[in-house]
């Protein structure tokens, strides 16, 4: 578990580089979280509550633990530090105490020496509840009576403090401008799961320090530190996290799930626990994206320009903070989309319900308002006779363009430039759709349609996201770089904590490495809290911001070496590079090579890197510069739609996306094929159903992701603005497709139909028009 | 109960085992070959896909008893010693690999239809894997992979049995 990995593959930036633990994952050999092993283990199961609100009377854990081969059966009243936790607020229970807030609140734990014993001794926990009312409607909770309206609700509080999280404010502009054209709408969007197929799942060893190591698939192993601690009443320097191998995240492994109970009951024990969730519990046991309710207002001239937005955004943040309130924040403050518009009021509101909690997840916050903004967009074009594309062209953000909290955007913003390179990549060929395979119909093999009642449509949508953490928040990353001659071959090796989560940092690192120092072998030590603070992977900020440190140190790294091929050079040579292992200067020639100059003595650089500082939003204005960096992309569906079934498949999916400098376009085009298909999924299947708070379809059986039937095959073609305050002028690439597709595939669909569709995912019912939608 | 079965060409037996265990539990948990993976235990997304004699099956929906006398092949013995098989090859050359969670199942799957069909049309390939969930990849190079895999395989496009 503390291996390191020696490299071969070459590559620097700009190169597509090969992953580092690719074979490994072709092999069967990489080592994910539910994978890890000990001698005389024990595994962990936790009892959940079945009711989304509810007081809890009493916990009889003695049947438990009279199951043969229990070890040991933990609640509230075992856990030795606060019983809480919480990214930005700590108010969610390691284990419940008198009341449960949502369906699958962990109540108890229990330790067995099988996975079977230990379900089931969970089940034969005797909990007395007193079930609730739950509280399901966001806009209801926070006290309003209709859109922005306050009144008496006679909700019951979730938490003490009320039900509202936070509201954000966007004032810009003339508060009661004129229009010509004035276009309103409703929009709703439902709860999506991130769907990683990796199971939450960590082994903890007690250590002989009365510590813990835990060994985790997370996305920020310092944020989970923090949290950990304090439950257990511990320092850091006793609980020690490694990054295990991670089966993807996608903002569901940003909030704690399995932690603190492993290592609750490896203290406990003495014996290192490992608790694996089932898909069931996984669905459960993480936050999602946050189900959403839109209303909408643009006040546009007969020209196209638009002169004004209003937005009221609901945002359902279930039974805890989470990041509830930063997905407001992104919510509120790119709500409009990437349109320069002088007029702006949004409210945002995040919300406390008794529905599953929820927080982040790819797009966080601005893939509910693209949803709405780009549908409103389209009904513009329609009202006006214009051309959806020319509208949005019209109204683009551009490089010295305004945000809606003042923000000047000060680097490339090639918003039409997107839309135009999009709608210029070849269509596919129009099709008689009674001839096309069976497969390629909607419907597929279920042999549904032979063309009959199937129409095409053509859609474009176009989105922007920050990339890194907001709002005055201290976002940087510690990176570890030693450079040393092994065997007489100089050799880099590369400490970080940042996670790699699937997306390819590693990868990535090892480029930066090599571009930087001239150095082909890169070792890469195993992400740990034995360094400094990587901060999170998400906001599409690693290549960014642990990118930049690895970049720096390697800067700081080739500093020192150049003073010392100068030192035994014996005077100073200006314009020195570093190339395949040797100080050269193109004047004079070779200098050193590293061999020689640094036997003996490793050169070794541990930097803290931060982006550009951001500041707070004014809370009455909303005011600010509050982002780091701003990513753009575009997309255009076709869709053939069975009219009589509602049924859909999706015959393109073609993306532009400025990246500011493609470090590795293989990985990149990996995330923006990925990361649309997230956005399609959640356009047309997937939506976690809950009834009165509780979850309907906790299963891939019942909730869908797209498969290779539901993929289209997908034209990319990639821009390289670069930004200049950025490393290598990069933008983040992880997030802006997963915005743009799904709101492209909307617009098809409808363009098709010629029906509103204002709720995602849509359903068949909604495109046969039998439900006013 | 004790099962005895084939796993990779070695004979493997393991005792006490439960009724209710499914043949991934054995191989992940009692034989020590965790390349199997466990995203679903519910026959939905393909990641526990293992070859039982000359079938694919998704391990998490076979029993451990079942698995009596059978000859398992696992994404662990793919590969011909330390070379990769050509399939593995193709699939980290094309950026097919992200989180690689999906990828064991999706490369038995793979092995199993580039043995019965030399060359794939595009179709075929969506129709062969539509068992196997990615959520990393959106698939496209997925595709390119198993493209990739076939041409080197067969160069002709003929199978050769
Ligand atoms: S784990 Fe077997 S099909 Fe998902
Ligand atoms: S690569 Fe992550 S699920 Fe396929």
């Amino acid at each position: 578990m503390t291996t390191t990995q020696t490299i071969t593959h070459t590559g620097r930036i700009g190169d597509s580089a090969q992953r580092p633990d690719g074979t490994l994952k072709v092999t069967g050999q990489f080592a994910y979280s539910s994978d890890l092993w000990m001698d005389g283990m024990l595994w962990g199961a936790t009892l959940r509550s079945p009711h989304p609100s509810a007081r809890i009377r009493s916990v009889d854990i003695g049947p438990a633990l009279a199951v043969p081969g229990v070890h040991a059966v933990l609640t509230k009243d075992d856990v030795p530090g606060l019983n809480a936790y919480g990214l930005d607020h700590a108010d969610q229970p390691v284990l419940a105490a008198d009341v449960v807030r949502y369906q699958g609140e962990p109540v108890a734990l229990v330790a067995a020496d099988h996975p079977e014993t230990a379900r089931l001794a969970a089940e034969r926990i005797v909990v007395d509840y007193e079930p609730l009312p739950p509280v399901t409607d966001a806009m209801l909770a926070v006290g309003h009576i209709s859109w922005d309206t306050p009144g008496q609700t006679g909700v019951p509080r979730v938490h003490p403090e009320g039900n509202l999280v936070r509201h954000v404010k966007i004032r810009k502009g003339d508060p009661d401008p004129q229009a010509d054209v004035v276009i309103t709408g409703e929009y709703e969007v439902g709860m999506q799961d991130q769907a990683f197929l990796g199971p939450e799942s960590g082994l903890a060893v007690p250590a002989e320090d009365g510590g813990v190591d835990l060994y985790v698939a997370t996305q920020w192993l310092h944020v989970d530190q923090r949290q950990i601690c304090i439950a257990l009443g511990l320092g850091p320097e006793k609980v020690r996290l490694t990054l295990a191998g991670v089966g993807g995240a996608f903002g569901g492994r940003e909030d704690l799930s399995m932690h603190v109970h492993a290592c609750l009951l490896a203290l406990h024990t003495g014996k290192p626990v490992k608790i694996v969730y089932n898909r069931t519990e996984s669905f459960l046991g993480h936050v999602h994206r946050h189900p959403a309710r839109m209303r909408y207002q643009h006040g546009v001239l007969r020209d196209g320009t638009i002169v004004y937005v209003r937005a009221s955004i609901y945002l359902d943040g279930g039974a805890y903070t989470s990041s509830t309130p930063a997905v407001v924040a992104n919510a509120g403050t790119m709500g409009i989309g990437p349109y320069d518009v002088p007029n702006v009021r949004v409210d945002c509101y995040g919300a406390f319900t008794n529905n599953p909690p929820c927080g982040a997840m790819r797009g966080f916050g601005t893939v509910q308002a693209a949803f709405a903004y780009e549908a409103q967009l389209d009904r513009i074009a329609a009202e006006l006779g214009l051309d959806p594309v020319d509208i949005r062209c019209r109204n683009a953000m551009r490089e010295g363009s305004r945000m809606t909290t003042g923000q000047l955007v000060d680097s490339a913003a090639p918003v039409d430039e997107l839309l135009r390179r999009v709608q210029a990549l070849p269509l596919p060929p129009p099709v008689d759709p009674t001839q096309l395979d069976l497969r390629e119909q909607p419907g597929g093999v279920s042999n549904t349609t032979h063309g009959e009642g199937v129409r095409r449509g053509v859609g474009y949508a176009v989105a922007f996201k920050n990339v890194g953490f907001s709002e005055g928040f201290d976002d940087y990353s510690t990176a570890r770089v030693r450079l040393e001659v092994v065997g007489g071959e100089p050799v880099v090796t590369v400490h970080t904590a940042a996670a790699e989560v699937g997306q390819g940092l590693t990868t990535v690192i090892q480029q930066i490495v090599r571009t930087e120092l001239g150095v082909e072998n890169v070792v890469l030590a195993p992400a740990d809290t034995q360094i400094g603070n990587g901060g999170s992977t998400s906001a599409s900020r690693q290549t960014y911001v642990t990118g930049g440190a690895v970049k720096a140190a390697c800067e700081l790294v080739r500093g020192e070496v150049f003073d010392i091929a100068q030192t035994c050079y014996g005077r100073a040579v200006r314009d020195l590079h570093l190339v395949d292992g040797k100080v050269i200067s193109p004047a004079e020639g070779g200098i050193g090579s590293l061999a020689d100059l640094l036997i003996g003595t490793p050169v070794e650089r541990t930097i803290e890197w931060r982006h550009r500082p951001t500041y707070p939003l004014d809370p009455e204005t909303g005011r600010a510069d509050a982002h780091v960096q701003y990513a753009f992309a575009a997309h255009r569906a076709v869709v053939d739609v069975d009219t009589e079934l509602g049924l859909v498949k999706v015959v393109a999916l073609d993306c532009v996306q400025d990246v500011g400098k493609a470090i590795n376009p293989q990985a990149v085009r990996g995330q923006i094929y990925g990361g649309a298909l997230q956005g399609l999924g959640l356009a047309l299947m997937e939506e976690i159903v809950t009834t009165d708070g509780i979850v309907r379809n906790a299963s891939f059986t019942d909730y869908l992701i797209p498969t290779v039937l539901d993929a289209p095959p997908m034209q990319v073609e990639i821009l390289e603005y670069a930004d200049p305050h950025a490393p290598y002028g990069l933008r983040g690439v992880g997030e802006p497709p997963t915005i743009s597709a799904g709101p492209a595939i909307l617009a098809a669909l409808r363009n098709a139909t010629g029906l509103p569709l204002t709720r995602i995912p849509v359903r068949p019912e909604h495109l046969i028009g039998s439900v006013g939608r | 109960m004790r099962i005895t079965c084939t796993v990779n060409g070695q004979t493997h037996q393991a005792d006490d085992v439960w009724e209710g265990e499914s043949l991934l539990y054995l191989l992940r948990e009692r034989l020590g070959l965790p390349g199997s993976k466990n995203a679903c235990e519910q026959g939905e997304c393909g990641s526990c896909t293992v070859f039982m004699d000359d079938e694919t099956v998704c391990a998490c929906l076979v029993a451990a008893g079942q698995a009596e006398g059978r000859e398992i092949r696992t994404i662990e013995g793919l590969s011909e010693g330390d070379r990769l098989h050509p399939i593995q090859q193709a699939f980290v050359e094309t950026g097919a690999v992200q989180c690689g969670f999906c990828t064991p199942g999706l490369l038995i799957q793979v092995a199993d239809l580039l043995r019965n069909n030399a060359n794939p049309t595009d179709l075929e390939i969506r129709e062969a894997l539509a068992g196997n969930l990615c959520r990393c990849t959106g698939y496209e190079q997925i595709i390119e992979a198993v493209r990739l895999a076939a041409a080197r395989i067969h160069p002709t496009g003929e199978f050769a049995r």
